[in-house]
């Protein structure tokens, strides 16, 4: 599984050195306590450590046809799990069911032009949420990634109070079909995390790889720092804008064609 | 001037009165208890608050205790740091009543957390670029401070420390009244808040509830203790809190006004003073008329404004108008949709652009009131164990200027 996964890495040949190195120890391991009882050993990263050498971004063109946002929905709730939290009671409760991503359409009431556009969290390099956190849970890593450590979450919800972007979820009932590689829990709040666990593997976000496999490139990842890279490049091209950019949060997400 | 010849005593608190108020504040108290278990079992479901009102009527009671806390220690502060002896007899209540107050809204926002269990990570994770980890280091100063201070008002020996560290009460108070209206002043992403005049404007507020809340508690626990209790003491603080409420209308107006001038914000404003339905009727109903102007016609008016009821009234009257006026703030602040994309139409799955419902539910209800309950419950046992309410107020004891013969 790791072996697929470091067929994907394509990167500078310093980092597949380090790759190299790394390779004996990242395997994952799982152990078989008693029938039915396993221990799972987490995945090392095979990236190394994030660092602020990268700052990992997204553009989205809102130009693209509509249909390709719902795909990018349902390939993150089947990543992350989240989606199906209303299969216990039966009934999904719109107000209150967690939502990463979601599609957002605008109109121009003056014109009536429209476009609609995927919205998550922005992975913002000022993070009104980061700021305010009293425990420190809500945290923004090196490399840019905006996350919630779950495990120190008290679940006061001020970051969802302070978020220009409604982009976090509170966890307001037990959850099911949790993913290893994303613990969940009532009475916490959760977000997208830019598919951290992929990324740091070397991978795309899911929502990034699934438009790729239906043939799109409307949302494109990488690191914003690499002059060379793709995304770098695109948004060195084009000119590209970012949701409430005048509150100076500095998102990495980057939108064009709104 | 002549030394304190005021004599402190514990009140009896053994009639059946008594009993019967601990008795139903502890009902209350543990009705609250139960529904926070009930949410935990069950999650946030259970509660009117949403992933788009994440913080509903608990922290509305939650907020109010804390922010009428800071205010109910202005009588001791009025006595120690700017020297209005007559209002020194009524320290001690003041910071009884202060501590008891923010105790119960602490435990309201505690109890309401998603993962109240975790309160040991709130207390040694420490985020010291949030407000609210300053909050949680000044909510925790003020109870060291303020029960040092009274336990110097209380210990012969330490009587002449008591007025440096009122002093400090008092500057911890203003950051603490500080801090609690920067949670939501802070907030850059709600055009509702984003505003620095929220410091000043609960500070304010704060005076007015404050106050509000401890006429009440001074005129039910003498009535209740057969003490004697003057027309003097009361009248002085009916002046002030009138006072207080119209600072706190100026900062209402002031904050609208200034509001209404950026064209920016005339979707909030449209909102809260037009269009807003149930926050709109709150704004000018139940804050402006029921909160402020009534009670400010009550008190100086020269008939009610003589009569112990037209006072309390009037009282009662500020305190459901400090909890509309936090309704607003909190929930309705809330329900104006977050501007995603300013001057467009936004919609989604998640609720854009749309305001959005909050219909609060019993338990959240519950656990606010608990609130209240424990506060004054801790003022209840308090009377009774600690020599804290003066025995007499009478006009003779109080008034600097009695004339016996009068």
């Amino acid at each position: 599984m790791t072996d697929k996964t470091m067929n994907t890495v394509d990167s500078s040949p310093v980092d597949a050195t380090k790759r190299t190195l790394l390779k004996g120890g990242v395997a994952a391991a799982v152990i078989t306590l008693a029938p039915g009882i396993t221990l799972r050993t987490v995945e090392a990263a095979v990236t190394g450590p994030a660092t602020q050498a990268k700052r990992w971004g997204m553009l989205i063109d809102a130009t693209a046809p509509e249909g390709v946002w719902d795909l990018a929905v349902e390939a993150c709730k089947a990543e992350q799990g989240w989606g199906s939290d209303h299969n216990k009671s039966g009934k999904a409760n719109a107000a209150t069911d967690p939502q990463w991503i979601r599609k957002v359409s605008i109109k121009n009431p003056k014109t009536g032009a429209k476009a609609s556009l995927p919205v998550m969290c922005q992975h913002c390099a000022n993070p009104p949420c980061v700021d305010v956190c009293p425990t420190g849970a809500s945290m923004k890593r090196e490399d840019g990634i905006v996350l919630v450590d779950k495990h120190i979450c008290i679940g006061c919800r001020y970051c969802m109070m302070a978020c220009p972007y409604s982009a976090r979820s509170f966890v307001h009932e037990p959850v099911e079909m949790q993913k290893p590689h994303m613990p969940r829990g009532k009475g916490t709040v959760e977000g997208c995390t830019m598919c951290v666990h992929r990324v740091d593997k070397g991978q795309q976000p899911a929502c990034v790889e699934a438009l790729n496999k239906a043939g799109s490139d409307a949302i494109m990842f990488g690191d914003l720092n690499d002059p060379k890279s793709d995304i770098s490049r695109a948004v060195s091209k084009y000119v590209t804008q970012r949701i409430r950019a005048d509150l100076g949060v500095e998102p990495g997400v980057h939108y064009r064609g709104i | 001037m002549a030394a304190d010849t005021t004599i402190y005593k514990e009140i009896e608190g053994k009639g059946g009165d008594y009993y019967s108020l601990v008795g139903w504040l502890a009902v209350m108290a543990a009705a609250g208890f139960g529904s926070m278990l009930y949410m935990e079992h069950y999650g946030h479901v259970v509660t009117g608050m949403t992933n788009a009102v994440v913080w509903g009527t608990p922290h509305v009671f939650a907020v109010f205790l804390i922010v009428a806390a800071s205010g109910a220690l202005n009588i001791a502060s009025i006595s120690s740091v700017f020297g209005k002896t007559q209002y020194k007899p009524l320290a001690r209540l003041s910071t009884i009543t202060a501590v008891a107050l923010l105790a119960g809204g602490l435990m309201v926002l505690l109890l309401d957390l998603g993962r109240p269990d975790r309160l040991i990570v709130a207390m040694t994770k420490y985020n010291f670029k949030s407000i609210f980890a300053w909050n949680i280091i000044l909510y925790s100063g003020f109870f060291v401070i303020v029960l040092t201070y009274l336990w110097m008002m209380m210990e012969r020996r330490m009587v002449p420390y008591s007025k440096k560290m009122g002093l400090l009460a008092f500057v911890w108070r203003l950051a603490l009244t500080t801090g609690t209206g920067s949670i939501f002043g802070f907030l850059v992403a709600r055009p509702g808040y984003d505003a620095a005049i929220m410091a000043p404007m609960f500070i304010a507020m704060s005076f007015a509830f404050g106050l509000a809340i401890f006429i009440l508690v001074v005129n039910v626990a003498y009535r209740a203790s057969n003490r004697p209790l003057g027309d003097f003491i009361l009248f002085e603080m009916r002046n002030l809190l009138g006072v207080f409420i119209a600072a706190a209308l100026y900062f209402t107006v002031t904050q609208h006004l200034t509001n209404l001038y950026a064209a920016e914000h005339a979707g909030i404003e449209a909102f809260i003073l037009w269009d807003g339905g149930i926050y709109t009727f709150f704004f000018w109903v139940v804050q402006i008329g029921l909160g402020a102007l009534f009670p400010l016609a009550l008190l100086f008016n020269p008939a009610t404004g003589r009569s112990c009821q037209g006072i309390m009234i009037a009282s009662i009257l500020v305190i459901v108008g400090g909890l509309a006026q936090l309704y607003i703030i909190i929930i309705g602040g809330q329900a104006f949709p977050i501007p995603l994309f300013p001057g467009m139409e936004v919609s989604s799955s998640f609720f854009d652009g749309a305001v959005h419902p909050y219909v609060p539910s019993l338990l959240e209800i519950l656990l606010g009131l608990s609130g209240m309950a424990v506060s004054l419950l801790i003022i209840a046992i308090a009377v009774k164990y600690l020599p804290l309410m003066p025995t007499s107020l009478s006009d003779a004891k109080v008034d600097p200027n009695h004339v016996a013969a009068e």
